[in-house]
C-alpha cells in the first residue's frame, strides 16, 4: 500500500536539468506584470487609491480646456477688432461751464484724420468716420443699422475683408459715388439667400449700389454684433445721407488709427493727444479734447482675468494631486506591511533589493498612471459635455493632457519611493518570520 | 568530493540592550555534496542562526563560511542575493506560498529574478511539479491544496533553479505525522538522486531520516554524529501512534 498514490503522479526524484543562464535580476517588463497582478489582487483598494489622482487629473484637464477655450475666444475677439487699433473720438465739450457730453459736438475733422499719418510716422492708417443709425430698404424688406461713412483706411484699421464683391475705389470715394458695402447680418436680413452684389438698396430714400459684402466678424468683446453694418465712402455719406450744417461739413465722429506693427501703442497714444492739443490749441492747464481707447487692451484685461481663473483652478487640481499622492503612499505602506512575508520569501529565493524596490515602485507608478489615464478620459469627456451642453468654449490642450499624465506618473514615483525603499530594506530573516 | 559547506569558527553575535547575545559561537563544520544532514537543538540553541548563515540570509560576525568554494562572509548584499538564487533552495515550516498564485506561478517565481524567459520558466516549473508528484495540481491555488501538497509545491519551488543545497526549516512542523513522513520520504528520494539537504528540526524522529545529525546547544555545536538513516518510505503505511 502506497499512500502517495493519493496524487495522480508519483514523485520521481530525479534532478532537473541545469538552468540555462539568464540575465541577472528582474526585468522591467516582468516587474510591471508582477505589479499589475498585485494591483489586480486588490481591485477595489487600487481603484479607491487611484481616485485621488483621478479627480486631480480630471480637474486639470477640464479647467485647462475651459481656460484655453475662454482665452481662445478672447483672442479671436481681439483679432476681430483689428490689431494695434486706437480709437479716437471727441471728448466732453464744455460751453460756458455746461457739459455737453462726450462726442455731442464733433470737434475732429476729415482733415485731422488725413494729417495723422503724415504727422505721426508710427501710424499705418487713419480713417475718419461718421456713423448714424438709419433705415435701409431693399424691395419690401427694411432693416435698421449703423451706416458708416469712411475711407479705405477704415478697412485696413479694422481688418475687414470682402466676402463677395469688392471694396470701393479711391476714385469712387473722392467723387462721392453712391456705393455701399454691407455686413453679413444686413445681407441676411435684407437679401436672405439672394446675392446682394449689384443690387440697389435705399438709405434714407437715396439709392445705393451694393458693391460688396464684408466677411463675418461676429461679436466684439462688448457683445455688439460687428456684422450689423453698412459702409459707404465718407463724402457720399456726408453729401447724400447725413447732410450737416455748414459748420460741420468736414467733421468726423471718430478716427480709427492703426499703429504699425512693432510700434509702442502707448507712445503713439501720447503723440495723438499732443497732436490734437496742438491742433485744437489747448492751453497747458486745459483737459484733452479727445478720448483715445486702446481696444485690444480691454480684451487683454479679460484675457488676463481668464488666465488668473485658470491658475486658481490649476492650484486646486495640484492640491488634489498632492492628496492623491499621499493616498498612494499610504496604501503602498499598508501593502508593504501586508506583504512582508512575501517580500522575505522573494529575498530568500534570490531577489535583490533593487528588484524589490523596482517592483513596488512600479506598482505605485502604475496605480497613479491608471488613475491619471482614467482622469484624462473622464476629463476630456466632461470638457466636451460642458462644450456641447453648457455652451462653454472648450479647447482640449494636448500638451496639458500629456503633462497631467506625466505628473500623475511622477506623483506615483515620488510618493511610492519611500514605501518601496522600506520594502527593499527589509531584513529577509525578520520578514520571513513576520506574522 | 569537494566540501559543499565549510565553516571555520563561525560566530554570530546580536546586539541586545546593553550587551551582545552570542547566537552562534565558533562552529566548525563541513558538509560534502550529496549529504543529508539534520541540525537539531531546542529553541535558542543556535540552529536557526546556523541555518540563516548557511542560507546566505545573514552574515557572520566572525569566522569564515565557504559555500561551494566561495567565501560568503565578505560578499555584497547583491552577490549574496544572487548566491541564494543560484545555490540554495529554501523550504519553510509554514510553506510561504503566494496565496493568490497557483502552484505553477509559485514555482515559476524564483526564476523571475534570474532573467529566465517565460517559456523556459513554465517548462521547468511543470517539470519540478511533476518531480514532487503534483502534475495534476498545477493550477490549484494554495487554499485548494492540502498541507502536504502545499509543502510539495514549496519543495518544487526550492528545486526549480537546480540548487546545490536544499535548506529545510522544520519542514514537517505544520503537518500531521503521516504527511510529514511523506515529505521526509520525498527528501530521501531527492537526496538519493544527488540533492544535498540540510534540515533544521527540534524533532529527533525527523533527524533520524538524515544520515548525519548536528546537535546545537547554547549557540555551540556540541555533537556531530553520522548514523544510518531510517527509511521514511518504508514507514509509510505502518500504523503509528
Amino acid at each position: 500500500m502506497n499512500v502517495i498514490t493519493r496524487d495522480t503522479a508519483r514523485p520521481v526524484a530525479t534532478p532537473l536539468p541545469p538552468l540555462p543562464p539568464g540575465r541577472a535580476g528582474l526585468s522591467f517588463a516582468e516587474a510591471g506584470l508582477a505589479a499589475l497582478s498585485a494591483l489586480a489582487a486588490n481591485k477595489l483598494r487600487a481603484a479607491l487609491t487611484a481616485l485621488g489622482i483621478f479627480i486631480g487629473v480630471a480637474a486639470v484637464i477640464v479647467t485647462v480646456a475651459v481656460g484655453a477655450g475662454a482665452r481662445q475666444q478672447v483672442l479671436s475677439q481681439i483679432q476681430s477688432l483689428g490689431a494695434n487699433l486706437l480709437l479716437v473720438w471727441g471728448s466732453n465739450v464744455r460751453m460756458g461751464g455746461v457739459s455737453l457730453g462726450a462726442g455731442q459736438r464733433p470737434n475732429m475733422s476729415w482733415d485731422d484724420a488725413q494729417a495723422i499719418p503724415r504727422e505721426i510716422p508710427a501710424v499705418e492708417a487713419a480713417a475718419g468716420t461718421i456713423r448714424q443709425q438709419l433705415q435701409i430698404v431693399y424691395g419690401n424688406q427694411n432693416w435698421s443699422t449703423w451706416v458708416n461713412g469712411t475711407d479705405l483706411d477704415w478697412f485696413v484699421a479694422h481688418e475687414w475683408v470682402v466676402a463677395e464683391g469688392r471694396f470701393f475705389t479711391e476714385e469712387e470715394a473722392n467723387s462721392g459715388r453712391k456705393v455701399a458695402l454691407i455686413g453679413q447680418t444686413v445681407a441676411e436680413n435684407l437679401f436672405g439667400d439672394e446675392n446682394p452684389v449689384g443690387r440697389e438698396i435705399r438709405i434714407r430714400a437715396t439709392p445705393f449700389e451694393v458693391i460688396g459684402v464684408l466677411g463675418r466678424k461676429g461679436q466684439n468683446p462688448m457683445g455688439q454684433d460687428q456684422d450689423d453694418v453698412v459702409v459707404t465712402p465718407y463724402w457720399t455719406a456726408r453729401r447724400s445721407v447725413m447732410g450737416a450744417s455748414r459748420a460741420f461739413a468736414r467733421s468726423v465722429g471718430s478716427i480709427s488709427v492703426k499703429v504699425a506693427e512693432g510700434e509702442d501703442m502707448a507712445e503713439v497714444e501720447d503723440q495723438l493727444r499732443a497732436f490734437f492739443r496742438q491742433r485744437h490749441r489747448v492751453a497747458a492747464n486745459e483737459p484733452d479734447t479727445v478720448n483715445i481707447r486702446n481696444l485690444s487692451e480691454i480684451a487683454a484685461t479679460r484675457d488676463a482675468s481668464a488666465r488668473t481663473l485658470s491658475l486658481l483652478l490649476a492650484a486646486v487640481a495640484a492640491v488634489s494631486l498632492l492628496v492623491g499622492g499621499i493616498g498612494v503612499m499610504n496604501i503602498m505602506l499598508v501593502s508593504v506591511t501586508e506583504r512582508t512575508r512575501e517580500i522575505g520569501l522573494r529575498l530568500a529565493v534570490g531577489a535583490r533589493r533593487q528588484d524589490i524596490l523596482r517592483q513596488f515602485l512600479l506598482e505605485a507608478v502604475l496605480l497613479a498612471l491608471l488613475g491619471g489615464a482614467a482622469g484624462v478620459a473622464v476629463g476630456i469627456a466632461l470638457a466636451h459635455t460642458l462644450g456641447a451642453f453648457g455652451g462653454w468654449p472648450v479647447l482640449i490642450q494636448w500638451d496639458a493632457v500629456a503633462l497631467a499624465v506625466a505628473v500623475s506618473g511622477l506623483t506615483g514615483l515620488f510618493f511610492g519611493y519611500w514605501p518601496a525603499r522600506r520594502a527593499a530594506r527589509l531584513d529577509p530573516i525578520q520578514a520571513l518570520r513576520h506574522e | 568530493m569537494d566540501a559543499l559547506i565549510e565553516t571555520r569558527d563561525l560566530t554570530r553575535h546580536y546586539p541586545s540592550g546593553e550587551g551582545v547575545v552570542a547566537a552562534l559561537e565558533g562552529v566548525n563544520v563541513s558538509m560534502r555534496q550529496g549529504e543529508f544532514v539534520a541540525a537539531m537543538g531546542p529553541s535558542g540553541s543556535g540552529k536557526s542562526t546556523f541555518l540563516n548563515l548557511i542560507g546566505c540570509l545573514d552574515q557572520p560576525t566572525r569566522g569564515s563560511y565557504r559555500l561551494a568554494g566561495e567565501e560568503v562572509g565578505t560578499l555584497s548584499p547583491e552577490r549574496l542575493a544572487a548566491l541564494r538564487g543560484e545555490k540554495i533552495g529554501f523550504v519553510f515550516q509554514s510553506f510561504h506560498l503566494l496565496p493568490r498564485s497557483d502552484a505553477l506561478s509559485n514555482v515559476m517565481m524564483p526564476m523571475l529574478y534570474r532573467g529566465i524567459p517565460p517559456k523556459i520558466r513554465r517548462e521547468r516549473a511543470e517539470m519540478a511539479l511533476e518531480r514532487v508528484g503534483l502534475a495534476s495540481r498545477m493550477h490549484h491555488t494554495p487554499s485548494q491544496l492540502s498541507g502536504g501538497q502545499q509543502q510539495r509545491v514549496a519543495i518544487a519551488r526550492a528545486l526549480v533553479c537546480g540548487p546545490e543545497l536544499l535548506l529545510a526549516d522544520e519542514p514537517t512542523g505544520a503537518l500531521d505525522s503521516r504527511t510529514g513522513l511523506e515529505i521526509m520520504a520525498l527528501f530521501q528520494a531527492l537526496n538519493r538522486s544527488g540533492v544535498s539537504i540540510l534540515c533544521v528540526t527540534h524533532d529527533p524522529d525527523v533527524a533520524a531520516f538524515a544520515g548525519r545529525t548536528l546537535r546545537f546547544r547554547d549557540g555551540r555545536l556540541f555533537e556531530d554524529e553520522t548514523h544510518s538513516p531510517v527509511d521514511a518510505a518504508a514507514m509509510i503505511g505502518v500504523p503509528f501512534a
